[in-house]
């Protein structure tokens, strides 16, 4: 981090990004949207990356990087597919509709 | 600055620009797929941008590898073999297991990292280890109840659960600040926060009823935001801020979205316990007590079939039974049937039909239910004083009318689907016993209703053989 000013700006204004993103939200997409922003909180990844890459060798840091990479893996690849599992059937009917 | 960290901060911003898109796109039913795309595209981008700046050692790539392959098949199998009716408690895994990472993430780094640690970082420790620990504790006891492993304990719906509830969080506070507070990371205070935090998170979370998991799931979401942006500031990366603050935030949103369509508010769901737990004795587990009831009429799948052939306009109410029982195909060759007969069919949706919003859309659509005939409460509730025949299949709260007429219902002032207006209702149930959320319903003994009990699958197989021996199949051909 080059400086705690910087980080805190970041914070700040991330959060004022995610809370103009969602505004109305049809109910029929509550459970997706909740699925698929789980997959993104997934992004700890980039954290267990990080922990491994600078683990210098270290077993333990390793390990913990190892299994904290895996737990966060899970939420990402399963949230993503999981989600589109349920996208992909209102699209289907959709398209289902109009032929 | 290198070139390669040029590159790198360029991947970032592309990867955060991605991340806005995609999470934006997913609150639009047209954009939604493509947009759940892109995120994970976004993701791929950041995760391959980080890769490159950092330059992993062989060894380091070889845990890389491990974790990956771990982690990543397990999800794949998960998300592929889990069934659609058991949605939510799958997002509440998956949610559990974002919150354990940020959790090790802070604990290695606490624990086994010999670099000085600054007190922003040690500060950033606390937040990751203490939100981590309960996102996960909390999310696992949300996918144990939805799944009904887990019930809710009596002294859960006492004011004893406030008791032990500050005493963790007071716990909890003491071992952040001494954690914070010492330069030297000490096991003492770093065991303490873990410990308290996690029982801290099945504490508040055990106490809440079945009814209102899906605003605690998707408000346990928000905090794995929150413990994604900790894990930033601890190793230092500021793409992760941005992208745990922006779920974190969204995620707050989208809760108060959930809690808007439930008439709640989110206080009431956190700290008001189980919704009727206190005014019936038949929670949860649906067998119920059958007391309280005095002018139940039932009657067979043979005489709501004559109903429905005669009837030109019919409502199906889908809830939680319905998916229970995989019932959504039968449902939709019913439909499919009484179509043929002329009949005009819709389905009502309250917003929180089933175990969490949307539920319904996702089972119906997988049946190839039109999307036009799926009809919102508030559009609906103006059409059932001219339908004839409405059906009421596993839903049970959400039909309820003394959430709009008795003041001491615990669900008064829930929007419900005004079913009772229509002509003559049929509930398909299993047996009497009480809802979701444990209160009896008025609706069974009004006199335009009639109860089909059994199973929803095999009451509307039942149902399709009744119509069709009554020649409503045949008829199609002969029409068409």
């Amino acid at each position: 981090m080059s400086s705690l000013d910087q980080a805190l700006w970041v914070l700040l204004l991330g959060s004022l990004l995610g809370l103009e993103l969602i505004g109305k939200v049809p109910p029929t997409l509550h459970t997706p949207l909740m699925s698929g922003a789980n997959a993104i909180s997934g992004i700890t990844v980039l954290a267990s990356i990080t922990l491994i890459a600078e683990a210098d060798g270290s077993p333990p840091l390793l390990l913990l990087g190892a299994v904290s990479l895996g737990f966060a893996l899970f939420n990402v690849i399963g949230g993503f597919l999981v989600t589109d599992r349920m996208l992909a059937m209102f699209s289907r009917k959709k398209s289902g509709a109009g032929s | 600055m290198s070139a390669i960290d040029v590159f790198g901060y360029g991947i970032d911003l592309l990867a955060v620009l991605l991340l806005a898109l995609g999470l934006k796109g997913l609150s639009k039913v047209r954009s939604a797929r493509s947009a759940n795309g892109l995120a994970a595209l976004a993701m791929g981008l950041a995760v391959a941008g980080l890769l490159i700046q950092l330059q992993p050692s062989p060894t380091a790539w070889l845990w890389i590898a491990l974790g990956t392959a771990g982690g990543g098949l397990l999800g794949l199998l998960t998300a592929q073999r889990v069934p659609m009716t058991a949605m939510p408690e799958t997002v509440a895994l998956f949610n559990g297991c974002g919150g354990m990472a940020s959790l090790l993430v802070a604990l290695a780094v606490a624990l086994f990292d010999p670099g000085d640690s600054g007190l922003v970082e040690r500060i950033s420790i606390v937040i990751s280890v203490f939100v981590g620990a309960i996102t996960f504790s909390g999310s696992i006891v949300a996918m144990g109840k939805l799944q009904g492993w887990i019930g809710t304990p009596g002294w859960t719906q006492s004011s004893v659960r406030h008791a032990v509830n500050i005493t963790l969080a007071l716990a909890s506070l003491v071992g952040g600040v001494f954690l914070a507070a010492s330069p030297v990371s000490e096991a003492g205070p770093l065991w303490l926060l873990v410990l308290a935090s996690t029982l801290l998170g099945i504490g508040v979370t055990l106490s809440i009823g079945g009814a209102d998991m899906p605003v605690v799931i998707s408000l346990l979401n928000s905090y794995s935001g929150v413990a994604a942006a900790a894990a930033g500031f601890v190793v230092g990366s500021q793409l992760l801020i941005v992208a745990g603050a922006m779920v974190g935030a969204a995620g707050l949103i989208l809760t108060q979205v959930m809690c808007t369509a439930m008439n709640r508010s989110l206080l009431s769901v956190l700290f008001g316990g189980a919704l009727g737990a206190g005014s019936s004795g038949g929670h949860v587990g649906g067998g119920g007590d059958e007391a309280g009831y005095s002018r139940i009429v039932s009657c067979s799948a043979e005489e709501c079939a004559m109903a429905l052939e005669t009837a030109e306009r019919v409502v199906f109410v889908p809830g939680y039974g319905l998916a229970v029982a995989q019932a959504q195909h039968a449902l939709r060759e019913l439909a499919k049937l009484l179509e043929a007969n002329g009949s005009e069919v819709s389905y009502a949706i309250h917003p929180v039909a089933g175990r969490m919003p949307g539920h319904m859309n996702v089972l119906l659509a997988e049946a190839d239910v039109p999307y036009e005939q799926l009809i919102e409460m508030d559009t609906i509730n103006p059409e059932f004083p001219r339908t004839d025949v409405v059906i009421v299949l596993g839903a049970n709260d959400v039909v309820n009318p003394d959430a709009k007429t008795d003041p001491s219902s615990p669900l008064y002032g829930m929007p419900v689907l005004e079913v009772d207006q229509a002509r003559q209702v049929f509930v398909v149930k299993r047996s009497l016993g009480a809802g979701y959320a444990g209160i009896a319903n008025a609706l069974f003994e009004l006199p335009q209703t009639a109860m089909v009990f059994g199973d929803a699958k095999a009451v509307l197989q039942q149902l399709c053989t009744e119509l069709r021996s009554q020649g409503v199949g045949s008829k199609v051909a002969v029409a068409a």
